[in-house]
């Protein structure tokens, strides 16, 4: 019994760190920007199939994708914001929202029709395959390597945005854009930069993900959910809630599937209800 | 006072004209299609009550509408009840419903209270799934029509369509009462600045939840409605895609107008049946109907309308 | 001016009956089939685009025209929507003279179609669906069931399996209707052959990640995990399977495997995996002539669905042409009476309950290298005649005579 469970909540933390990462993100540009990026999922998404296109179009392979796939989606997302984002600057949130659902619709609807829904199947790098016997369950080797890098850049997003001055900077932009720009620095500029990070870092996770999951244009929204969650619970705005949350959610939702497996689904949302009915700005949030 | 005047008989020309072209619809379009744009359109009126005029953006709509529809079909079907009674049944869970959830969101405001309505329609979502009666994947299917007041028979198309009609028309002068009477008045002083209406005394979340509640039922109503025509009750309806449909059919027409939601309805379901042949374009299409619409016409068709019209008296 | 109102009345009236007696051939002057399929959901690639051609390869091949009259194809994307695909069906019946719907690919929108074209006396040619209760408690006097179903996939692997020695089970099943009914079927098959169910769980529908599923299955000591699911869950099982090791110690066995799902996850991935099939493009000559036909235009070998697609249309215009009219009673008639011989099924049968009852494959994933060009997926291991396959006819079917 020890050893099932053991090796339930092993799974239950590589689950949790994935959640962590893919949640960063979005965290960032929400306490950042005040933007829901409802295309977080389809960036996620677009991160997988570059680095499926980059292997089988130019033979660019795992560990090349990992830097180049960021960068290109972050790029897009900068593009993104500076057309279309950027207008709504100053209105309610929720036309930001809208406009980034219509943005994920359009991003899988082309991928549908170029790649069709089965999806397509990224090869775990050679580095990385098999795995180590723990006794109680085979660890694979590449989810390992999941857990050190999430962890790794959930760490230095951290550091950059609590720790640096471009940290400060941008966390000065949220309270008070005016009276930065006042003092010289380049706000818009700083802006555009942040949604092409959350971008990038949500295009990452999917390159990460391409060797675990099958790389499919619908992959994004059926993890979109979730991570709305997340960060709603640790507190939009909160880079320490959403890891905090998405380490905790991959532990409870591993005890669910152990215990009751149909309700994995919407134990996510049941503790957020919870959370949100007694923390009103999530776990580490500030109230607005 | 002569624009408001010029508004009103305008809008009472519209109004005229609309309900005009409802009574004579299945003439010159499919009953189905019609009765299917009459319910969405009651739906997206009941979310453009508590959106455009409240201010509450509810991302779980779609529980009120999937729950009554589902309750309205096992009356129907698995007891034996009359229609009447089946609608009445649905919509007063999807109203008891909303009082619990409303009680429970509007405690937060913004994006927080969007998220815990879509958290409560998730668990709607779950429970609709995993309850053996309502067939699951397959939905539930075969709901009967049963005769009017045990006297009209509903099971031809014109019948059904004029029963929707009527049903749709008390629906919508529930929301135009709503919206044109001192507690809706009230509701727009809240969205337009809250500390405001709280400092001038009014208790807000009553308000709030009255509103909400009100909402919740007539979703209830497009609902049962809606299980009605089809006969049937899916999982499509408790989805958080349909929340995600309402908020486009409102947004397209107009928030904040009478007949924004219905345009919006009109347009949308008009949309999905027209591009059906086209497989996955309709998904890039919505959207980028979607994003026109949040960066340049943000009134929505009807609101950009009014505009127009403003500005030429 | 009452003259020229009487003489048109006349008019019309000889027209209806001239229109009345030429619909008591062919009603409308053409056979239009719809073809109702999921385009741009889980099931598009194994039906979807592909099934629509099947379809248009079957009017092209029949010559056109039945009886003399037209043949047309339109289709639509249901979405898996069983409200969609509905009310669809309703409009072709009302509006567009559709005859005959063909695939409906899933399970809940054939049965939310089924009884609507049973109330206005049209046909259903299912391919694709799975569930039994079609051809059992919800079967509809003009339906076929064509292509397969869970129990003729599970009879093929279940049993099969157990003969060669894989005699405990472990079952992962996709936690909704077909899923169940999947995993229900191939209880009975393995209890029957002599085998053990040590162990189940199941898994929301639908899942990505498995490996909380995959531990507990490498955990009851199994020597065989059934997965109960299809489509995308299946891929992502069987790809976090070998993941994790598990095909190191033990066996998978996809109980309802297609081979648009071979593809997309790759030999070295899904090798020795054994599954079920109606059909197989390589099998013998006919059917590799007819694919290649089919790659021609679709760029993808046929799944079994989508060849279903076109063996039962090819059926039912031969129907018609025997029964000499598209009149649904008759038609259904002349489909159970005649037998079904042609490169996807040999000496198949429909019976009073609408199942095909034909002969299935039992075949096994080649590993790369015995794979020798494109598309070389599948060996076949032994055929399972259509008595093994398929159940007796279910009583539950009020059309079963007792």
């Amino acid at each position: 019994m020890i050893q099932v469970l053991s090796g339930q909540l092993l799974i239950g933390l590589i689950n949790g760190s994935f959640y962590a990462l893919l949640s960063l993100g979005l965290a960032i540009i929400f306490g950042l920007l005040n933007v829901v990026n409802f295309a977080h999922g389809a960036q996620y998404m677009l991160g997988a199939f570059v680095a499926w296109m980059a292997l089988h179009y130019c033979g660019i392979g795992y560990w090349w994708a990992l830097i180049l796939t960021p960068l290109v989606v972050g790029l897009l997302g900068i593009v993104f914001e500076r057309l279309c984002l950027r207008r709504l600057h100053g209105l309610d949130p929720l036309y930001g929202l809208l406009l980034t659902f219509g943005l994920a619709l359009v991003l899988e609807g082309i991928f549908q029709n170029a790649f069709g829904i089965s999806g397509n199947s990224y090869p775990v790098p050679e580095a990385l395959q098999g795995g180590t016997n723990l006794g109680f369950m085979v660890l694979p080797r590449y989810r390992a390597w999941v857990v050190l890098v999430s962890m790794t850049v959930c760490f230095a997003s951290w550091f950059v945005i609590e720790k640096t001055r471009l940290g400060a900077y941008l966390r000065a932009g949220t309270e008070n854009s005016a009276l930065l720009q006042a003092f010289g620095v380049n706000v818009p500029l700083m802006f555009s930069i942040t949604y092409g990070f959350g971008a990038a870092l949500a295009a990452f996770a999917g390159v990460m993900a391409a060797p675990i999951y099958q790389v499919t244009p619908l992959m994004g929204s059926g993890v979109i959910m979730v991570v709305f969650a997340v960060v709603v619970i640790g507190g939009m705005g909160s880079i320490v809630g959403s890891i905090v949350t998405g380490l905790g959610l991959g532990l409870v939702e591993g005890l669910t599937k152990f215990l009751y497996p149909p309700a994995s689904d919407v134990v996510v949302f049941v503790v957020m209800a919870l959370v949100l009915l007694l923390r009103p700005a999530g776990l580490f949030g500030r109230q607005r | 006072m002569s624009a408001g005047r010029a508004t009103s008989v305008a809008s009472m020309w519209a109004y005229a004209l609309l309900v005009v072209l409802g009574l004579s619809a299945p003439f010159f379009a499919y009953p189905v299609f019609a009765m299917n744009v009459l319910c969405l359109a009651l739906f997206a009126s009941a979310f453009n009550l508590l959106l455009g005029y409240a201010g509450l953006l509810s991302f779980g709509h779609a529980a009120f509408l999937g729950s009554a529809a589902y309750l309205t079909g096992a009356a129907v079907k698995l007891w034996g009840l009359p229609i009447e009674l089946g609608i009445l049944a649905g919509t007063t869970v999807a109203a008891l419903l909303g009082l619990i959830f409303g009680a429970l969101a509007i405690r937060r405001s913004g994006i927080y209270f969007a998220m815990i309505t879509l958290g409560f329609a998730q668990m709607i979502y779950f429970l609709v799934l995993q309850a053996p009666w309502t067939g699951g994947e397959d939905g539930l299917q075969g709901i009967p029509r049963s005769k009017l007041l045990g006297i009209l028979g509903l099971s031809g198309n014109l019948p059904m369509y004029y029963f929707v009609f009527a049903l749709f028309l008390v629906g919508f002068w529930v929301i135009h009462r709503t919206i044109h009477s001192p507690f809706g008045q009230v509701l727009r002083a809240i969205r337009e600045n809250e500390p405001r209406a709280v400092s001038l005394g009014y208790d807000v979340d009553r308000y709030k939840l009255l509103a909400f509640v009100i909402s919740a039922g007539l979703s209830g109503l497009a609902g049962s409605m809606k299980a009605l025509v089809f006969q049937s009750a899916t999982l499509s309806d408790v989805h958080w895609h349909r929340s995600g449909q309402v908020v486009l059919m409102t947004l397209l027409g107009g928030m904040g107008t009478p007949l924004g939601p219905v345009v919006g309805a009109l347009v949308v379901v008009g949309l999905e049946n027209y591009l059906a042949s086209y497989g996955s374009w309709v998904t890039v299409i919505t959207g980028g109907v979607f994003m026109a619409c949040v960066l340049s016409f943000r009134r929505g068709i009807v609101g950009e309308v009014l505009a127009l019209m403003k500005r030429s008296f | 001016m009452a003259r020229i109102k009487r003489n048109l009345a006349v008019t019309a009236a000889l027209a209806f009956c001239v229109a009345g007696s030429a619909a008591a051939q062919i009603s409308d002057g053409v056979v239009k089939i719809g073809v109702l399929t999921d385009m741009t959901g889980a099931y598009s690639d194994l039906a979807g685009p592909g099934s629509v051609i099947a379809a248009q390869m079957a009017a092209e091949d029949f010559g056109g025209k039945v009886l003399g009259k037209p043949i047309v194809i339109v289709s639509a994307d249901h979405q898996n929507k069983a409200d969609i695909a509905s009310s669809i069906a309703r409009k072709w019946f009302d509006e567009q003279q559709v005859d005959a719907i063909a695939d409906l690919v899933s399970s809940s929108t054939a049965l939310a179609v089924m009884p609507v074209a049973a109330e206005k006396k049209r046909i259903t040619l299912l391919s694709g669906p799975g569930s039994t209760p079609i051809a059992g408690e919800k079967c509809t006097p003009y339906n076929v069931h064509y292509t397969y179903n869970t129990y003729a996939m599970a009879a093929g692997t279940g049993r099969t399996v157990v003969q060669t020695g894989g005699k405990t089970w472990f079952f992962i099943t996709a936690d909704y209707v077909f899923g169940k009914s999947l995993e229900a079927d191939t209880t009975k098959v393995v209890v029957a052959a002599g085998g053990k169910i040590v162990g189940g769980v199941k898994a929301p529908f639908p899942t990505t990640d498995f490996s909380s599923y995959l531990l507990q299955a490498q955990g009851s000591g199994a020597q065989i995990v059934g997965l109960a699911n299809a489509g995308a869950d299946t891929i992502n099982a069987i790809k976090q399977a070998n993941e994790f090791g598990l095909t190191k110690k033990q066996n998978l066995a996809g109980l309802l495997v297609f081979l648009s799902d071979v593809h997309s996850l790759g030999l070295a991935t899904a090798k020795g995996m054994y599954l079920t099939t109606a059909f197989y493009w390589d099998r013998d000559e006919a059917s590799r002539k007819w694919s290649k036909r089919f790659f021609e235009r679709h760029k993808k070998m046929p799944t079994m669905v989508q060849a279903g697609v076109y063996s039962e249309l090819m059926h039912y215009f031969e129907a018609i042409k025997a029964a000499g009219t598209d009149d649904a009673d008759k038609v259904m008639a002349k489909m159970r009476e005649l037998p079904v011989n042609d490169f996807f099924a040999k000496n198949g049968r429909i019976g009073a309950d609408g199942l095909h009852r034909h002969d299935m494959y039992l075949a096994q994933v080649k590993s790369p290298e015995e794979s020798k060009h494109p598309w070389d997926y599948y060996k076949i291991l032994k055929t399972i005649p259509a008595a093994d396959a398929f159940e007796a006819p279910d009583p539950a079917c009020p059309l079963v005579k007792k």
